[in-house]
């Protein structure tokens, strides 16, 4: 799924406009625990998050994740903008909550990323 | 849904990338540093007062130009360009001389001065050339709004093959180095609580690997390990710690060690979900219990040693796979104990 197709769905606001959103995102993680995050996601994802601080987006770099979703309107800071735009990480701010918009990517396609526990996808 | 994303794409126009803003501070940073004399046209078609505004058509249609300098006794007395020719020519008096014609009134500018004042002129009038003198008010070249895109494209280039020769070398510098046993090694002092700059040192390690000619798989693999026992100084450890990694041509080691406040009982600390983090480690989006579980994966080999009230050391190994191996003179796959 495209991410500005992503961002529709959001309602998103991209904080960081200078990096190009025009990229093909293959799956989803929602996640708040970061260690989660690195745990089961697969690179080109999206990360849609209620946490927002650095390691956030340190995470986000360590894991190759595409682009990041904070859920509920949280805004980061500008230091935390510079750091994504610097690794090239479109930054989405979003009124919406976790389960609304994770159910809402769901049904339009995009998979799921999280792998269980067993390390398995479903 | 297609025609949604090409609307949205539409509305939203081609935005600026990262590099484009990168290359956009490289113009200007270029315009200060190129001197005039850098991008000026050195060959100077100058035409004298006494010459005729016929003499004046034929240069400028000859040589593609749309003005030329007028010179009497090796000074520069005037600039004659198209627009006096059309006047000329809308009178009918090409047997003039171009002393009739020609301004007078020259800007002119230095050739050490930037190449940033000949694009403020540019900019501020409607002058398309400028004479270029030298110390000694000599005419020396022309300027135009070409030659600096020119002399700008030129430099940045040179800038380009610049970094892909670093680049190049740094993919390389285990094949430059000849010896038994090659390894690169960075380390990084790990501040206790810094969780404002914490993954920096993950990050900088990630880039150097992919820098060095890691896979992507392997910068991700290293980057997760390396991260994870990063922060867990930062959440742990009461006076911090080093991080240390140590790159050879088939292996990459990484290690952390810190003087306390040590694990009292290691079996548990490995166990998924186990965790002694502060509450302000899992405001930060830790402390799940799944650090040392997630190395585990990353790596081929971790070992933790530690005790309560004794320092910890954490040992990562990843060998890397035959297509993941840095290139080195040697070619000899390892050299256990040198």
């Amino acid at each position: 799924m495209n991410l500005n197709e992503i961002i529709e769905h959001a309602k998103g606001k991209v904080l960081n406009p200078s990096v190009p959103t025009d990229r093909e995102i293959l799956g989803g993680c929602g996640a708040d625990l970061m260690s989660d995050v690195l745990a089961s996601v697969k690179p080109n994802a999206v990360l849609l998050t209620g946490l927002c601080n650095p390691q956030v987006i340190r995470t986000a770099q360590m894991a190759d994740v595409s682009a990041i979703i904070f859920l509920r309107g949280k805004q980061p800071t500008p230091d935390m903008i510079e750091m994504a735009t610097q690794e090239d990480i479109p930054l989405i701010s979003s009124e919406k909550g976790m389960l609304d918009l994770c159910g809402k990517l769901y049904r339009a396609g995009l998979r799921s990323f999280e792998s269980n526990m067993n390390g398995s996808h479903e | 849904m297609s025609n949604t994303l090409q609307e949205s794409q539409g509305r939203r126009g081609r935005t600026i990338t990262d590099q484009d803003a990168h290359d956009i501070t490289r113009v200007e940073e270029l315009s200060y540093d190129l001197k005039i004399a850098d991008v000026m046209s050195r060959e100077i078609r100058s035409l004298t007062p006494r010459q005729t505004m016929r003499d004046v058509f034929d240069l400028l249609r000859k040589n593609r130009i749309s003005g030329a300098p007028v010179i009497e006794n090796e000074k520069l007395i005037g600039i004659i360009s198209q627009e006096d020719l059309m006047k000329a020519l809308v009178a009918s008096d090409l047997s003039s001389t171009i002393q009739k014609y020609m301004s007078t009134q020259v800007r002119t500018i230095k050739s050490y001065e930037p190449v940033v004042k000949a694009i403020e002129v540019f900019m501020r009038t409607n002058i398309g050339r400028l004479p270029v003198l030298d110390e000694n008010e000599k005419l020396v070249g022309m300027i135009t709004k070409g030659d600096i895109t020119r002399g700008v494209l030129v430099a940045i280039r040179k800038d380009y093959q610049e970094e892909e020769v670093r680049r190049y070398r740094a993919s390389h510098l285990f094949e430059d180095i000849t010896s038994d046993r090659t390894s690169l090694i960075m380390r990084y002092l790990i501040k206790p609580g810094d969780y404002t700059n914490g993954g920096q040192a993950s990050s900088h390690i990630k880039r150097a690997l992919l820098r060095l000619g890691a896979t992507p798989q392997l910068a991700r693999q290293c980057g997760i390990a390396v991260y994870e026992a990063e922060i867990n100084l930062i959440i742990h450890s009461t006076n911090g710690g080093v991080l240390r990694v140590q790159i050879e041509p088939h292996r990459i080691l990484m290690q952390t060690t810190d003087d306390g406040p040590g694990i009292a009982d290691v079996h548990q600390a490995l166990q998924p979900g186990w965790s002694t983090a502060s509450p302000l480690a899992r405001s930060m989006g830790f402390g799940a219990g799944m650090g040392l579980v997630n190395i585990q994966r990353c790596v081929d080999k971790m070992e933790l040693v530690s005790a309560a009230g004794k320092g910890t050391k954490l040992f990562m190994e990843i060998h890397l796979r035959p297509e993941e191996k840095f290139k080195d003179a040697s070619n000899s796959n390892e050299a256990p104990g040198i």
